[in-house]
């Protein structure tokens, strides 16, 4: 039982910051708001795909002469790393390109709240 | 109406949970994803770069190789994302004066 | 976040910091290969130490250092070092991105040929990722008011 706690911890603090970033998006009427949540859930996705990749006595992939490398359990998985740089950097396209949405929405419509668009828009 | 989206939001994390539950234990020594050969007897990749990274490009950092060397069209599909993002806001937000004497016209 | 912030121990606080985190954004992307760093991280550090000056200086100020138009060439010259780089490779006979047919001089083996085709493409990525996160930043400070 023991073991199951401490093998499965990680995976539950990652699946509570998803459940924030998804309350934000449902629960929150201003805009803005729910751009944060969306960014918060992206966030969670990145740091589920670096615990996967751990090992236990295991150190960075950076090649250390001393540590061989033959043995491939003496360091940690790239692959997972890289996968999410790329997603991180995706992640901040995203946010750009909805900021500027926001702006120009602003600009035409003169509020930002949720129900007071859908009523200027009809 | 806002007690549904509160069972809806516990629902779904008690689904997550649930799913969770099935997964292997985080750095067990023996996750199919840090073997040496998979079940089918190929190579598996995590263990592919770790011992063939130094080989191949002379370089300590292997993260820094799997980016640039053995998925090196992944970060230029990479480098095409951030690029239009900036073309975005460039076209959405920056008007021209024409547009504005038009309309006082 | 056009006109200058009004205290002087914020633009004093500004003018004193940038010029480190540049320089600790350059030692980033080239020693990509030999700690964790590379393209993007370094590309966000420097991107970090032009937006302090713009935002605590004003647009007379930071508009000395880089001016807002030089960042789109400069984005567009970030990509074309990366994809040309991509031709070069297939245009001396190998596919795309095969960085053992880069014409260097002299006579190297191939993993110190892939070791500076690596580096060419992280300087290309890092002075990218810079050019458009300042891009983002003006585009949308000078948009701000056309309502």
């Amino acid at each position: 039982m023991l073991e199951f706690f401490t093998g499965h911890y990680a995976y539950w603090f990652t699946i509570i910051l998803l459940c924030i970033g998804v309350y934000g998006i449902m629960f929150k009427k201003n805009l803005i708001k729910k751009t944060i949540g969306l960014a918060i859930l992206q966030i969670s996705v990145v740091m589920y795909f670096v615990a996967v990749a751990s090992k236990w006595d295991a150190t960075v992939p950076v090649l250390d002469p001393n540590i061989p490398v033959e043995q491939a359990a003496n360091y940690l998985n790239p692959l997972t790393h890289t996968l999410m740089l790329t997603a991180i950097v995706v992640g901040v396209a995203t946010l750009g390109v909805a900021f500027t949405l926001l702006i120009a929405i602003y600009n035409r419509y003169e509020t930002l709240d949720e129900q007071e668009l859908i009523d200027k828009m009809k | 109406m806002k007690a549904l989206k509160i069972l809806v939001l516990v629902l779904f994390a008690a689904v997550l949970i649930y799913a969770s539950s099935g997964l292997p234990n985080r750095g067990d020594a023996d996750n199919l994803m840090h073997a040496d050969r998979s079940v089918i007897n190929t190579t598996v990749k995590g263990s592919y770069f770790i011992k063939n990274a130094y080989r191949d490009a002379a370089t300590p950092n292997m993260v820094t190789v799997v980016l640039g060397d053995y998925r090196s069209i992944d970060t230029f599909g990479e480098q095409v994302v951030i690029y239009t993002a900036g073309l975005i806001t460039l076209l959405v937000l920056r008007r021209t004066r024409r547009l504005k004497k038009e309309i006082k016209s | 976040m056009r006109r200058q912030y009004d205290s002087p121990i914020v633009l004093l606080g500004a003018r004193l910091l940038s010029p480190y985190i540049m320089l600790f954004g350059w030692y980033v992307i080239i020693h990509g290969h030999y700690s964790p760093g590379g393209g993007f991280q370094g590309g966000a550090l420097l991107a970090a130490s032009v937006l302090l000056i713009r935002v605590a200086g004003g647009k007379r100020v930071s508009r000395l250092q880089i001016a807002e138009f030089a960042t789109t060439p400069l984005a567009v010259v970030g990509v074309v070092i990366y994809f040309a780089t991509g031709l070069v490779a297939m245009a001396m006979g190998g596919y795309f991105l095969d960085y053992e047919m880069l014409p260097f001089p002299g006579d190297m083996e191939a993993s110190m040929l892939r070791y500076y085709g690596i580096l060419i493409i992280e300087v290309g990525i890092g002075l990218a990722v810079m050019a458009i996160l300042i891009m983002i930043y003006d585009n949308m400070v000078r948009g701000e008011d056309y309502a």
